[in-house]
């Protein structure tokens, strides 16, 4: 008995199934001759009988995810008892529901914090050269002048729309200055079929996909062309053929809704995976905690990015949490995770590339703390001067630029040139420029969309609401806005 | 199930336990542990991660072990189940069920006896029904399933043992519309769920007094079955609503609204409401009996009405 728990121990953790109270009979150890062995298992006769037909439990799991069965205590009691008598004082381990537990006799409580914080993965240095010895994914010059310029285009795009927020010409708008980067470089190791769930600091990843200017604006400023047709504030984008969910303004609603688009790509058996994004403020969310727990439970191949910013509005991060960051996290829930340098693109896209990969062929979880500083206010409801000094602000956007660090890669390889940057800068402005022009002149949604889609098909009561709404309107036109059509 | 590879259960214990009430027995052998699937005890997890792959196009049911314990769902219902078909411009859909045990059992405590109904109610862009019978049980749930709309489905914890012969061809319910339990000429009593027995047990003594009550299990809380009920009100002139739900903010007050304003005229005196009262439900089993509606209380009530 005791021989067999011990080999089994060993295999167990191979196999990733649990011994004692639980048993968890996958395929895999279905064919390990071990765990049915007679000779060795003094256990089949309490366990044997309560297995019943593993075939009805395997037959129709369509993927790896195994079938668990849950026997009763009584029998895991009597096991436990066998194991004690046939061990006596020399095995220092017991068993509990979970697992095979090492006693100790040393009451120690293990750090709140370690002595030293986990380090964070970078490939490029300050100036733009990758530092001895660093494991990165080779990007090839088109790939990297593709997320160079579209690095530009969200800062000149996030540049020009908070301008004209400012002016009155859109009602809200939130930038991603500083975390641009993360934003194109996590798409950038993405394939078009992994659904994207964002928080709403990710309009990079839209832009990568192939989100244009103009259809950007438009959902700006709430014009007919809009996907959403008028009806969530600005910077709430939504487009479902490029696999990028609407945005949602509740935080962290989206870590759990990520485990449910994974877990319906894994009933498709589909080669894509799921990515999220939250802030570090996010990982407080009770969703957060049940997300992550959930994900692993399920073996859901999903990619969690924290963009740790640094800020939650005017909360920072010493008041959001006290562990190391959030990478630490990952481990309390069974998660493999990592710590990146958010504004070295190079790590960013290579940590992501290789997190997807495990997560699509291993079937399970990958948390990434990506380490940024949010260069921008939280949004144009916000004024950060009025909580952190101006010179950090200052300090982040110049000298921890991750623009023009991943410039200075560039330039290194002699891909880029400074001609070249103001060619696209003008450019890319020009196109912006016009494309808001058009975004305010375009037709607003028509009135009928205040009632269409709450539902499959109108129903009667919003049928009665929208006539009345109309008939207040025919009665007092002066009070309707001139350019909604009615 | 059967039908559909894309429907699948998602909820606490719903797989090799069959559920609380043992509503999924015998369907994770069936289809597997990822269809049945259990998931960890969070509410709002859960309900969020179905609607992640309702947006992706799955069909989920999720089943709250009991229904108060959905009001952790609040969040992800309210916010984005029904939002998210609106505020995307119809580009994601988010087709679920929400279904489960609600209602005032026999001494399940104040917590357990939750009445969902009342406080989901105003959340646009969700639909609510509330089955009573197992014919109505199973048209319904195939109706809910099969709805593009996310639909809430309320089931009574006391009325699972319910018997009833069934047809074995396939059939599916209208999700808007009410049932006629009972044509009558004298009063229009309004019900659903649990409370149609107890109306049920009252006209029973009513008949032998000589009174004629048309009985209406409403069935759709949500979208109101204005025209069968209105056709009922015309014909009788008089409304009683026995209802579950707690008398501020139930379903019972935004009905008497409802026909107030579209039926005021056919109406020979006011609409009267029979709820429980705002109180948590106690746990003593007399106290309990006397916070539900009693068909005594509903023959009294009928009683003056027709006065």
């Amino acid at each position: 008995m005791a021989i067999w728990l011990r080999r089994s121990r060993s295999l167990a953790h191979y196999l990733k199934a649990e011994i004692g109270f639980w048993k968890v009979p996958n395929q895999r150890s279905f064919l390990n001759p071990c765990f049915f062995n007679p000779e060795n298992s003094s256990s089949t006769t309490l366990t044997g009988e309560n297995y019943g037909n593993p075939a009805s439990f395997l037959g129709n799991s369509p993927t790896l995810f195994g079938s668990r069965r849950f026997e009763s205590i009584k029998s895991g009691r009597e096991e436990l008892d066998l194991e004690y008598e046939n061990s006596g004082h020399q095995n220092q381990a017991m068993d509990f529901p979970g697992g095979r537990i090492s006693f100790t006799s040393e009451m120690k409580f293990i750090s709140e914090s370690p002595r030293e914080r986990i380090p964070c993965y970078r490939v490029l240095d300050y100036d733009g050269l990758p530092i001895m010895h660093s494991s990165f994914v080779e990007v090839s010059k088109e790939e990297a002048l593709k997320m160079f310029s579209s690095m530009v285009t969200l800062e000149t795009m996030d540049t020009i729309l908070y301008e004209a927020q400012r002016q009155g010409r859109i009602s809200f708008y939130l930038t991603s200055i500083g975390e641009e980067a993360i934003n194109i470089a996590t798409a950038a190791a993405l394939t078009p079929h992994d659904v994207v769930l964002p928080q709403y600091r990710e309009p990079g990843v839209l832009l990568w996909r192939g989100f244009t200017l103009q259809e950007f604006s438009n959902q700006c400023f709430g014009n007919k062309a809009d996907y959403g047709k008028g009806r969530q504030m600005p910077i709430h984008y939504g487009s479902n053929k490029h696999n990028y969910f609407t945005v949602s303004s509740t935080i962290a609603t989206q870590i759990p809704q990520a485990v449910g688009a994974a877990y319906s790509l894994k009933m498709d058996k589909k080669d894509a995976c799921v990515v999220t994004y939250f802030g570090d403020g996010g990982t407080s969310e009770g969703d957060f905690h049940a997300g992550l727990n959930f994900a692993a439970v399920m073996e859901a191949p999903v990619v969690y990015i924290c963009r740790n910013n640094g800020w939650a509005i005017s909360t920072p991060v010493s008041q959001q949490f006290r562990s190391d960051g959030v990478v630490v996290k990952g481990k309390a829930y069974g998660i493999q995770s990592i710590r990146v340098d958010g504004n070295d693109a190079l790590a960013v896209y290579s940590a992501t590339r290789a997190a997807r990969e495990m997560a699509i062929t291993e079937q399970k979880p990958i948390l990434i703390e990506m380490l940024t500083y949010r260069v921008g206010h939280h949004s144009t409801s916000d004024d950060s001067t009025k909580y952190r000094p101006v010179d950090e602000i200052e300090h982040w956007k110049t000298a921890r630029n991750p623009i023009s660090r991943f410039r200075k890669w560039v330039d290194k390889n002699g891909w880029w040139s400074d001609k070249d940057e103001s060619e696209l800068r003008v450019n890319v402005r020009k196109q912006l420029l016009q494309a808001i022009q058009v975004a305010e002149k375009a037709e607003k949604p028509p009135i009928s969309n205040l009632f269409t889609d709450v539902y499959e098909s109108l129903p009667s009561n919003l049928c009665e609401q929208e006539e009345l709404l109309r008939e207040s309107i025919k009665r007092h036109p002066q009070d309707y806005p001139s350019d909604v059509p009615v | 199930m059967e039908r559909d590879a894309r429907v699948c259960v998602i909820g606490e214990d719903v797989g090799h336990y069959g559920g609380s009430y043992k509503v999924t027995k015998d369907l994770a052998n069936k289809y597997g542990d990822l269809r049945v699937l259990d998931t960890p005890i969070a509410e709002n997890s859960f309900t969020g991660m179905a609607i992640g792959a309702a947006m992706t196009g799955l069909r989920p049911i999720i089943e709250g072990m009991n229904m108060g314990f959905l009001l952790l769902a609040f969040n992800q219902i309210s916010n984005n189940c029904g939002m998210l078909h609106y505020t995307s411009g119809g580009q994601f859909t988010i087709p679920v069920v929400i279904r489960g045990p609600g209602g005032v059992g026999r001494q399940l405590g104040a917590e357990h006896s939750q009445r969902l109904e009342s406080y989901f109610q105003s959340i646009p862009g969700i639909q609510m029904v509330a089955c009573s019978t197992p014919y109505n049980a199973k048209g319904l749930m195939k109706a809910a399933i099969r709805s593009e709309n996310p639909v809430i489905l309320f089931e009574h914890v006391l009325l699972y043992n319910l018997k009833e012969r069934i047809p074995d061809e396939e059939y599916v319910l209208n999700l808007e519309e009410a049932e006629m339990v009972r044509p009558g000429e004298h009063i229009t009593i309004l019900t659903y769920s649990r409370m149609r027995y107890h109306v049920m047990q009252a006209a029973k003594t009513l008949v032998n007094k000589g009174y004629d009550p048309e009985v209406i299990d409403i069935r759709s809380l949500k979208p109101f079955d204005l025209h069968t009920i209105g056709n009922s009100v015309k014909k009788t002139h008089r409304v009683l609503i026995v209802e579950e739900c707690m008398r501020t903010g139930g379903i019972g007050a935004s009905l008497t609204t409802a026909i107030n304003e579209n039926f005021h005229d056919y109406l020979d005196a006011p609409v009267v409401c029979l709820s429980s009262q705002d109180v948590p439900t106690p746990y003593a089993g007399t106290l309990e009996e006397w916070t539900v509606v009693q068909p005594t209380q509903i023959v009294t009530a009928v009683e003056q009405l027709c006065h």
